[in-house]
């Protein structure tokens, strides 16, 4: 089977062109099965590639295979190849089967729509635009998948593209994801040139990995800091994240399916598949730590003030791929993939939920008008309920392994990384209250509803549920392949990954305590390793109570006394406020870049380019034209005698020439 | 492959303007015979043109399918014909071209429909001579020659303001052409002097002598007949008058064609010819391409007239180009020559679409759309996927040439490479900010309400373009390999050139700055 690796994104790409050729003039149900069944049949060659794997020795679990030269100029090379490892592997398990599921749950959803067949199209390349992103065994065709994405996200956002707000998202998310591509480009050329002034021209991940050690610790630096960019885009991290909660406006399996569970982790996973050359810069390991733990505690903050259930959902999203970043960037790349892994289930399951509450509430996403539906819509509750659970880390459910393992190793990277791990601790408390604020707000309490909204509240056909249901499951049991050893598990997950990761997370931090950071790091260095184990212990003792606290925050505030948050806002008025309006950043950034640069353009247009620069050469003709009015008078308007001054003028010049070459 | 005794050169360049006599003898009552007759001779070109492709031997350097015959022999003038990989491609995209434009013009073109097709076919004589000319006579006459017809089409046939424009466009390029004689004449005498041979056949005016400090004012005297032909910045401003006046065929070949033989000038003369001068003008014209990128794209997003906006858009991927041949390496290089072709396809594909939407509403203002989506759902397919070669998505055709553009400009510069990557993002605002105007939202204006989709013939064009479209950005194997050899050995020569050069009269830049002291002493 791993000879027919191509077989995993070619299913979708038939079913995309399927539906994209004939999709208007086949009944719904085909569009539906084309689209659902081609999701399937990827799902299966990746299921069937992972029980091959097991069957292999760990060090023989690598698969590359080129199907084409792409582009080729000079040294220049670039094929369109597959490479399959345990770490597209589980890329591609997470792709096909989350997303599978979700394409399922479309079918509910979205029977209504007139672009149905539209929808299933992008959805169909957004999925094949994915896994050429996994399964690419190069740079640049990681970066074909990386932009695609980018494409499906900018239609999919922009899906209902009558409503201005939606193709302005679409439009916000493509051009900040750009931004970011700029730096993933530069990336590109950097790595390319730099490795190619040592003889090796390439952009393959083995070939780099197998000659990093070619590449001077500043060219390190500088291409891993560059391709960073290019995931705070794609991942929607400080400053780049603005575009996220925008693509809200997107239909809801879109922001499942897109801005949860896959296309928003491609920088986590790029990150960790670069893993040996970020393991050369420590520093930029430290950044997308940093950058990462204070995405993670902003967009927190900014999710306990709205009322959008989608935008609270994004705002989480954000802070959760925040915590992915933490858990690369302290070299804990399996830990990173481990929470992406079970982020994919229970975020795309809270937002499928927030999909049929809005779908029971006739198409309401404000959670102030919400309340008491947890009688109504038991199956929707009881899968939001275990989602919650999970994303807040309670243990025994699929993010408390995944979240503990990142806050244990940032504590243990030790140095600067505590301050990292204080932080992202914090900001799991945070992420508990905010979520059971939004389970309560829309589930408990009295309904808000207006009466006509009430009487069509209904649970969400089968079709829907099901798939609900089953991410349920795996958010309860989702996290029992990486139970920690301290608990008496084997941390599966991050065996199976050792063979894509081996030691560089140890290695990358044990360079950052050499390597310029000393100072800070003898601070910290009260904890010894000695009593590791208790510590550890400690520690998840520790994190238990803080969601806890967070949860039982939740319920005070709006179960048992709903009028102490409307206190809170008026006496912290001018806080909430900014909490509420997102602390005012997209009407920054509108006032400095969109302004800035309409103002560029105004001035460049009316004055430079049609005064300045036409202006002048109007001006010489208009010089000329005065010239010619003086010379006018030599004209008699006889052609002879035109053609007369001709010749001689010719004769003059050429004459000159001839006689100035001798 | 030897000898291929079949004039096909000759012949490409004779057929359509065979056409074009024909046509001068048809009653004008005939309008439908005289379009399906310029139809079938374009459909005969291009069919001409394509065993050009299977029958060019990729694996030698030199000019192939020669032609050469004294014409003024006591003055050196031969009628010279030849192409390499670098030209092959480019007569395949105007005959190409041509086709779609005659198609295009099937009802944009009322009045004066006879004389329009002659105007066509004779301008793509002189677009396929000046692609095969390498004898400098024939060549320049060819060159102006497609200044007369450019200038009848926008001023026969163009909009409200097509006589401004048409002059605007003469003049411009008649001013760089006087100088560019000027310097063929000086280089002719130049080698008389050195080798006692008249001559104006390229190849062996390649391998003249010409002391660096006149290359310089030769290659300056070229390069600006050239460049305002590119158009590069600051000399750009001819280009959206004429775009927009033109009719929508004549705005396909100024984009798609003739904006090229700006910069295939460049290739074939003004490089190799001073190979010094050419490396010394290195920082200029990079400095001046990447202006143009970024000048061209923040300007293009402020125009509210279509065509303006995809003229100015034209500027900037025009920018790409010089800026990836003047890194001179192979990534740069056949970047630069891959992104002449995708220009071609890609903006001759939106100014088709732009035409199709004047046909049907007589505007081409941003304003005056919106929302065309709803009523217009194929053209929204065909708009989207041109648009993102335009922006250069990878996958598309775009995407292979800038992406090699700019990574060749970052290995020769980092600096270029860095700053010409930001047009990568202005791409992305104006297209897309364009995009959302005139096809999302909802349907604001009655009139937009009732328009009518694209119809077959319509539809047969786009689908043509958006052939090319995916097939140069999956596949561009196909047409990298014919210009491989051709571009390496460009190369080559270039850089030997150049540093005999330096070898002969040491490092350029002391020259320049030799040359800028004499006046002042």
């Amino acid at each position: 089977m791993v000879d027919y690796i191509w077989l995993i994104p070619a299913f979708p790409a038939v079913g995309f062109l399927i539906n994209g050729f004939l999709g208007k003039k086949l009944p719904k149900a085909v569009v539906s099965w084309v689209a659902c069944l081609a999701l399937f049949a990827s799902f299966v060659v990746s299921v069937t590639i992972l029980f091959q794997f097991f069957q292999l020795p760990p060090e023989e679990r690598i698969f590359e295979r080129d199907i084409f030269n792409w582009i080729t100029a000079g040294e220049f090379n670039a094929t369109v190849g597959f490479r399959i490892d345990p770490l597209s592997i589980i890329m591609c398990l997470v792709v096909t089967g989350v997303g599978f599921l979700i394409h399922v749950y479309s079918v509910g959803y979205m029977h209504d729509d007139e672009g149905y067949p539209r929808y299933f199209t992008y959805l169909n390349l957004f999925v094949f635009m994915m896994l050429i992103l996994v399964t690419a065994n190069n740079i640049l065709l990681m970066f074909v998948g990386w932009e695609g994405v980018g494409l499906c996200s900018y239609l999919l956002i922009g899906f209902w593209f009558r409503k201005d707000s939606a193709s302005n998202a679409g439009k916000k998310a493509f051009i900040v994801n750009r931004i970011g591509d700029y730096g993933f480009l530069l990336g590109i050329f950097t790595l390319f040139v730099t490795l190619g002034a040592q003889g090796v021209w390439t952009l393959n991940y083995g070939e780099i990995q197998k000659n990093a050690h070619l590449l001077g610790a500043s060219a390190a630096t500088l291409i891993t800091l560059l391709f960073f960019i290019g995931a705070t885009g794609k991942s929607a991290q400080l400053p780049l994240y603005v575009w996220l909660p925008d693509a809200m406006e997107g239909p809801t399996p879109v922001s499942s399916l897109i801005h949860a569970a896959t296309m928003v982790t491609a920088g986590v996973y790029m990150v960790a598949r670069l893993n040996f050359l970020y393991s050369m810069a420590p520093q930029i390991m430290f950044i997308v730590a940093l950058v990462g733990v204070l995405t993670a505690i902003f967009s927190a903050s900014i999710g306990f003030a709205q009322n959008d259930i989608k935008r609270v959902l994004a705002y989480s999203t954000v802070s959760q791929l925040g915590y992915m970043f933490v858990g690369v960037g302290v070299g804990a790349y399996a830990a990173g993939i481990f929470h992406l892994m079970t982020h994919a289930f229970f975020k795309g399951l809270l937002f499928l939920g927030a999909g049929s509450v809005i779908h029971a509430m006739s198409g309401e996403q404000d959670m102030r008008k919400m309340g008491g539906l947890r009688k109504k819509i038991p199956i929707t509750y009881w899968t939001f309920v275990f989602a919650c659970i999970a994303i807040a880390g309670v243990p025994g459910f699929s993010g408390f392994f995944s979240k503990d393992e990142i806050l244990w190793r940032a504590f243990s990277a030790g140095g600067p990384y505590r301050i990292v791990w204080v932080i992202a601790a914090v900001a799991a408390g945070m992420t508990a209250f905010y979520m059971f604020r939004l389970l309560f707000g829309t589930f408990h309490g009295e309904c808000r509803a207006s009466e006509e909204v009430k009487h069509h509240i209904h649970e969400s056909p089968k079709v829907m549920t099901i798939p609900l249901m089953i991410l349920a499951v795996l958010s309860v049991i989702g996290g029992y392949v990486g139970v920690p050893h301290i608990l008496g598990g084997a941390n599966r997950i991050e065996q199976f990954l050792e063979p894509v990761f081996g030691g560089a997370g140890e290695h990358a931090v044990e360079a950052a305590h050499t390597g310029g950071w000393n100072i800070i790091s003898k601070a910290f260095a009260s904890a010894g390793g000695t009593e590791e184990a208790s510590v550890e212990m400690t520690l998840m003792v520790l994190s238990v109570v803080i969601a806890f606290i967070g949860i039982y925050i939740a319920y005070r505030l709006y179960i048992k006394n709903p009028e102490l948050p409307k206190r809170f806002v008026t006496r912290f008025s001018g806080l909430h406020r900014a909490v509420y309006n997102k602390y005012f950043v997209d009407e920054i950034y509108g006032v400095v870049f969109v302004r800035g640069l309409l103002g560029l353009g105004t001035v460049m247009k009316n004055f430079f380019d049609e005064i300045v620069i036409d202006g002048s050469i109007n001006s010489v003709a208009a010089i000329l034209r005065w010239c010619g009015s003086l010379l006018r008078l030599l004209q008699a308007g006889y052609v002879q005698g035109y053609a007369f001054a001709m010749i001689v003028g010719a004769i003059i010049v050429i004459g000159y020439l001839v006689v100035r070459m001798m | 492959m030897g000898a291929f005794c079949f004039p096909i050169l000759s012949v490409l360049i004779y057929v359509p303007l065979l056409g074009a006599v024909t046509l001068l003898f048809v009653r004008r009552e005939h309008g439908t015979y005289i379009k399906g007759f310029a139809l079938v001779i374009s459909l005969i070109e291009f069919a001409l043109s394509i065993p050009l492709y299977f029958y060019f031997n990729e694996k030698t350097v030199g000019m192939q399918f020669v032609e050469r015959a004294a014409w003024f022999p006591e003055w050196g003038i031969t009628y010279f014909l030849g192409i390499d990989g670098i030209s092959l491609l480019l007569i395949l995209l105007t005959t190409f071209l041509t086709v779609l434009c005659v198609l295009c013009s099937w009802r944009a073109i009322e009045t004066k429909v006879k004389e329009y097709y002659i105007t066509f076919l004779f301008l793509e004589t002189a677009m396929i001579g000046t692609l095969c000319s390498l004898d400098l006579v024939l060549f320049y006459i060819f060159w102006e020659l497609m200044l007369i017809p450019m200038y009848l089409l926008i001023g026969v046939w163009g909009g409200p303001k097509r006589v401004y424009a048409a002059i605007k466009f003469f003049l411009f390029t008649m001013a760089g052409s006087v100088l560019m004689l000027l310097a063929i004449f000086i280089l002719y005498y130049q080698f008389y002097n050195a080798t006692g041979t008249y001559t104006f056949d390229v190849l062996q005016l390649y391998n003249a002598h010409i002391p660096v400090a006149k290359q310089y004012w030769l290659f300056a005297a070229f390069a600006l007949s050239f460049a305002i032909k590119v158009p590069m910045f600051p000399v750009h401003t001819w280009l959206p008058d004429a775009h927009t006046e033109a009719p929508t065929a004549g705005s396909v070949i100024l984009a798609g064609v003739l904006l090229k033989m700006g910069t295939y000038g460049f290739l074939r003369f003004a490089i190799p010819l001073f190979p010094a001068a050419a490396h010394a003008a290195i920082p200029i014209i990079s400095i001046l391409a990447l202006v143009g990128i970024i000048y061209g794209a923040i300007v293009s997003m402020m125009q509210p007239d279509l065509k303006r906006l995809i003229a100015f858009s034209s500027v900037s991927h025009l920018g790409y180009v010089m800026l990836g041949m003047f890194a001179f390496n192979m990534q740069g290089l056949e970047g630069s020559i891959y992104q002449m072709l995708n220009h071609g396809v890609s903006t001759g594909g939106l100014f088709l679409i732009v035409g199709m939407l004047y046909e049907r509403r007589h505007t081409r203002m941003i304003a005056d759309f919106g929302g065309l989506s709803t009523p217009m759902p194929i053209l929204a397919i065909f708009f989207m996927i041109v648009t993102l070669s335009s922006v250069a998505l990878p996958g598309t055709n775009g995407f292979v040439g800038e992406f090699l553009i700019l990574l060749g400009a970052f290995r020769a510069n980092m600096l270029f490479g860095i700053l010409g990557t930001t047009g990568v993002v202005l791409g992305a605002v104006y297209m897309f900010w364009m995009f959302q105007r005139v096809m999302f939202g909802e349907v604001k204006k009655e009139e937009n309400r009732k328009l009518i989709d694209l119809g077959k013939r319509e539809v047969l064009i786009l689908c043509s373009v958006v052939f090319f479209i995916v097939l140069m950005g999956v596949y561009p194997k196909i047409f990298f390999k014919k210009m491989d050899t051709s571009v390496e050995g460009f190369l080559k020569f270039v850089k030997e050139r150049n540093a005999y050069y330096v070898a002969s009269e040491g490092a350029p830049v002391k020259v320049v700055l030799d040359t800028l002291k004499k006046p002042a002493e």
